[in-house]
Formats: C-alpha cells, structure tokens, sequence
C-alpha cells in the first residue's frame, strides 16, 4: 500500500498557487499558525522566508510547497487530513495571497485508523532543510 | 431556525463615513503613494463601506521619518505635558463615544450594546490610567555606600512598531498606543486589514492634539506594509497582537535587528465551576451561568474567550442545563440594533474557519448542545458573517479543545477531582486567560496559583480594566498590557553610577 499524504489541496488552491509563483517569481511555503485572530489558518510564504527548526514538523509537500507546522499543534492536528483550500475574505497577517482578496484555510477529516497506519512519515524542520 | 433568538429593533443611523481614507502620517492625512485603495467590508451585510489606504514600504519610511523627527522633542516633553494630551485624548473620545462606537461596529461586525458599554469606555479610561500613572512615576536611587550613587532613570526607548488585531480595533491599538505615547515613545501604528477605518475616525478626532510625527498610523495589507514595518532597522520595538506564526516572523525580524518585542497570541481558556458553585441556587450561581456563557461576547472573536467549559460532574446537568438556556436566548440580529446581544463575525474567511471547526467537531466525535450551524439570518443581513452560539460536548484531546476557534463556540467536558480540573486547564499549549468559580475559599486560591496562564478571573470573567495586567504565559506571549508594567516595555533604563569620592582607586 503506498503512503498516504497528510495535506492535499483543491484545484482552487492550486490556481492561487500558481498565481503567487509567477507574481512573487520564487517557490513558496506554508506554516500552519496556531493562537487568536487569524491563528489555525495556513500562512503561505516565499520559500525560506520563514525559519524553521528543530521545533516545526514538515508534514508533506502540498502542491510543490512544503508545509510545516510546530511540534507541540502536530501533536493535536496528526489524527486529521487536512486540505488546503481558498475562501474569498479579508484575513489579516503577512501570508502573500492576502492582498488578492482571497484567504487560503484549512478544511480537516479524521483519518480512518488503516488511513492512519499508511501515512508518510514526517520530520523536523531542520532535517528538511539539511537536506536542501 | 428553532433555537435562534432574533432581536426587534431597528438599526440605529449609521454615522457618516468618508469614501476613503488616507494614512495619517505626520500630523495630516496623506495619501498612499501607490495612489491605491482598497474596499473594507462589514460584516453586518457584506457590503463595502469605506476604503483604506494601501500602504507600502515607501509609506512606512514616511511614517517612521515623521516619528523620528519628532522623538527628539516628544521624548523630552515633561511628564506633566504627556499626560494633559492623554487625557485630552480621552475627552474627545468620551464626546464623541456614540459616533465611534457605531463606526466600531460597521467596522467589525460586533453589537453596538458592546461597542457601547465595553469598547469605547475601555479605551476612554485606558488613555486616562496611563495619563495619571506617568504623574506618579518615579526613577529609583541607591546609596551603595557614601560616595557611591547609582541612579536607574527612564528613557523611552524610541520610534515604536505596533501591529493591530481586528478583534478590538480601537481599544487594542489603545492598549499600545497610550502606553508608548506616556512612555515618551512615538510610533508608526499599523492596524488590521479587516478594520481599518474606525482608527482613521478616531485620527480625524484626535490628530492635532499630539505633535506631528508622535502618532501615525499607515493602513494596508500584512506583507505590503506590515513586513515593512515590522523588519525595519529603524524601529526600536515592535509589539504585536495575533497568532503564532506571524509572531514568530517578527520575533525573526526583531532577532536580525536585535530590538525587543512583546506578544500577545491567544489562547483557549478554561473556565472552570467547581462543586460549590451549585450549592444554591442564588444570584452566585446565576452569575457562573452568566460566566460560562461569556464565551458568546464579541462573538468569540477574544483571545481570552472561555472557550472551554470545564464542570464539576455532580453538578453537569443542574448547570449545563441552564447555560443552554442561556445560550439560546442569545439575541441575533443587526449590530446596531440595540437589543441585539450578538453580533456578525469579522469576515469572511474568519467565519469560514469557524464553519470548518464545527465540522471538525462533529467529525471528532463531540456533541452539539446548542447551535452548531451558520446563522441565517435574513432583512438585508443575508450577506453577513453571522454564527449561532454553540456549545459541544467532548472531551479535551479534541481539536476544538485545543485550537483557537475564535468564534461564539464553547466546548464542555467534565472532571471529577480539583487535580484533574488542574490537569484538563493546563493541558493546552496556551496559557492566557482562565475562569474558576467557587464557593470555596481555598480553591479561591489553590486553583488560580495551579493555573498556569497570566490572567486567572476568579468567580468573574472578561473584565478588562486598565490597573490589571495582562498578558499570557507559555505560547500566548509575554509582555503585560493594561497596566504600569507595560511602560517597562516601552523605556530602557540608563543607569548613572556616581562616585562623589576624590580618592583614587590605586590600581595604576
């Protein structure tokens, strides 16, 4: 059985994607974010801009991107496949689509426990970039 | 909808709004350089009904030019002076309290009962506690011994960033506008992408009772004009209030220029009801109710929102009950009508969230008490970002146990001992608020010491008043807002360390 992936993505999502990448000209990443106001949403960067580390969890590529969250949320967020999706609205925070009017959220579905047994495994954000 | 409870009366008049708004940089409004604006949408219908400025980095280098050329002279303005602005500052306010609290309230989506009663009054007393703390103010001295003096004297530390959340966007940008102008700081004041225009009300009150360049504030979006901002060498601070990861970016920019931040990141508070509190049934236990149901205040949109119920098990029934009862006789309906108790969520992709979070708890397995569904809510509110109140039951591994909703939603569980209650509040990777109710005057003590959060409320909760500090422990920030301690956030120290002696060491 092959591993199953733990963040997937709508097509509208990945028209934004595409979208960012031509104005921004560099690939981009995500960090999921945690805490009030516009925490839980899934900022989107320009790759390396925000620094990850020991503490931060690459949970998969998305659509060429990788996407991170910290250690401590993973922990509540492991039993859940999430899928990056793109809501219109007026979010606030530095995530790149913002200006476009749009917000990119996160909708989430338990996974079934042989879902669970099959996942790719995840690692710290500092294997991920001694590997780059 | 059979458990929405809908208010009657009509919307009051909407004040008059301007098409658009500059930024005020400098003591005047001043047009963004790119010449763009962009639409600011309320809540209450959707509809556009202002523009904001569309700052950039060029912007914020006019904004923080005007605030460096005035720090030299605000910076040495007496006490005495600072503190006659501030409460002028909070004069104006006070006369023109109905205008700016309707504004607030097209502006963010929240009744105008609570922009009325909280909000504006919030901000009026907050300029004024800061305006007589500075008065009472003192430097400290030592003798060290008789010719030795070490004196530890104030100075503001500089041109400040503040970036500002939407959930309260005039009494948070309060929060750290009156302590940096008390602290002799100026700043270069950025608020939220869904609320900008209230602020720019108020600049059109207030503006010209401070000097130019002491007070700006440049709207725009995060990435255009936060960034910007909140990464400038120039900035001799940055405060911020929101979530995790942007705090985390700018505690990045803040390390590559080594200034100083202070945080304030959210939460998901515990309020907890202890056995007692249904001894009787009396206007102590009416009160818990009351505070268990808070979670409904600004529709949930606070860091501090008691977001989980955490109830005595012999008592369960006898309290939910009534909480329920409670919850569902929340009034919806238009904000600015006056009978209306909860208002519309912010905007849209907030509302969004939420909606996805009720869908996760279900999935998770808790069960809807009450709400559980979007609103609904027709009469030209069709378009708006209206929530019902929800309780869930579950249990508190659940995601919507751990994650900030920041929406009118409360999930309860259940404990058996004081240590589990401990336990359950402090498994959480937040510690900002937390509730206990009790008739017991032990765990009046016992539990709030045990809590591990910066803001323990005991047999209350949502009082904010300026003279008690605020601020969070583990992953809610650091910093304490809403008190004296904050100007220690604002000024550093320069310490002179006198020798009166003429005698040489004897060293060389």
């Amino acid at each position: 059985m092959t591993e199953r992936k733990r963040v997937l993505i709508t097509k509208a999502a990945e028209e934004v994607i595409d979208t960012l990448r031509k104005r921004f000209g560099s690939e981009l990443m995500f960090h999921q974010s945690g805490g009030c106001c516009d925490g839980s949403s899934p900022m989107c960067f320009e790759k390396g801009d925000f620094k990850v580390g020991s503490q931060d969890i690459w949970m998969g590529e998305v659509y060429g991107c990788d996407f991170f969250m910290s250690a401590d949320q993973f922990e509540y967020w492991k039993y859940t496949e999430l899928t990056l999706d793109v809501t219109p609205g007026r979010g606030s925070s530095f995530s790149i689509e913002i200006p476009m009017g749009i917000r990119f959220l996160i909708r989430s579905r338990l996974f079934t426990m042989e879902e669970f047994e099959h996942l790719e495994p995840v690692k710290t954000g500092e294997e991920v970039l001694g590997e780059t | 909808m059979e458990t929405l409870t809908l208010s009657q009366a009509q919307p009051v008049e909407r004040p008059k709004i301007k098409e658009k708004y500059d930024h005020f940089i400098g003591g005047k409004f001043v047009a963004p350089s790119s010449g763009e604006y962009f639409d600011n949408i309320s809540p209450i219908d959707g509809k556009v009904f202002s523009k904001a400025a569309r700052g950039n980095k060029e912007d914020i280098e006019k904004a923080l030019d005007a605030a460096h050329a005035a720090f030299p002279t605000w910076s040495k303005t007496s006490a005495a002076e600072r503190s006659k602005l501030l409460n002028k500052i909070a004069d104006v306010i006070e006369a023109n309290l109905e205008m700016l609290a309707r504004v607030e309230t097209i502006d963010n989506g929240k009744a105008l009962r609570e922009t009325r009663a909280a909000d504006l009054p919030l901000v009026i007393d907050h300029f004024r506690y800061f305006a007589g703390v500075i008065r009472a103010d003192e430097s400290t001295i030592s003798e060290h011994d008789e010719n030795t003096v070490s004196i530890a004297l104030h100075e503001p530390l500089g041109v400040v960033a503040q970036i500002i959340p939407w959930n309260f966007p005039l009494l948070m940008a309060t929060w750290k506008i009156a302590p940096a102008l008390a602290a002799g700081c100026c700043t270069v004041v950025k608020p939220a992408e869904q609320t900008p225009t209230s602020i720019m009300v108020l600049m059109e009150l207030i503006g010209d009772i401070l000097p130019p360049g002491v007070l700006n504030v440049v709207t725009g979006f995060g990435v255009e004009a936060g960034k910007p901002l909140a990464s400038s060498p120039r900035v001799a601070k940055v405060s911020f209030t929101g979530e995790t990861t942007t705090g985390r970016l700018i505690m990045q920019y803040a390390s590559e220029n080594l200034v100083p931040v202070t945080m304030e990141l959210g939460g998901k508070s515990p309020n907890i009801f202890m056995k007692s509190v249904a001894d009787e049934d009396d206007d102590f236990f009416d009160k818990a109710v009351e505070g268990a149901v808070m979670f409904a205040l600004n529709q949930g949109e606070v860091c501090t929102c008691p977001s989980r119920i955490l109830v005595h098990e012999d008592i369960y029934d006898k309290f939910m009950d009534r909480v329920i009862a409670r919850t569902k006789a929340i009034k919806m309906g238009h904000p600015l009508a006056e009978d209306t108790m909860m208002g519309a969520q912010a905007s849209n992709d907030q509302y969004e969230k939420i909606l996805s979070y009720l869908d996760i708890g279900k999935q998770e397995g808790a069960v809807v008490l009450t709400g559980g569904a979007k609103a609904g809510l027709n009469s030209g509110l069709e378009e708006g970002y209206y929530i019902q109140p929800t309780i869930f039951k579950g249990h508190n591994k659940m995601r919507i146990f751990q994650e900030e909703i920041f929406g009118p939603v409360v999930c309860v569980t259940t404990f058996k001992t004081n240590e589990e209650a401990i336990a359950i509040a402090n498994d959480t990777m937040y510690g900002l608020g937390a509730g206990l109710w009790s008739r017991d005057a032990h765990e009046l003590y016992q539990i709030p010491r045990a809590i591990q959060a910066g803001r323990v409320w005991v047999n209350c909760y949502h009082a904010y008043p300026a003279h008690a500090p605020f601020g969070g422990y583990k992953k809610s920030g650091f910093g304490r807002e809403n008190h004296l301690m904050m100007l220690g956030h604002y000024r550093q120290t320069k310490n002179m360390l006198i020798s009166y002696s003429k005698q040489k060491l004897g060293f060389f």
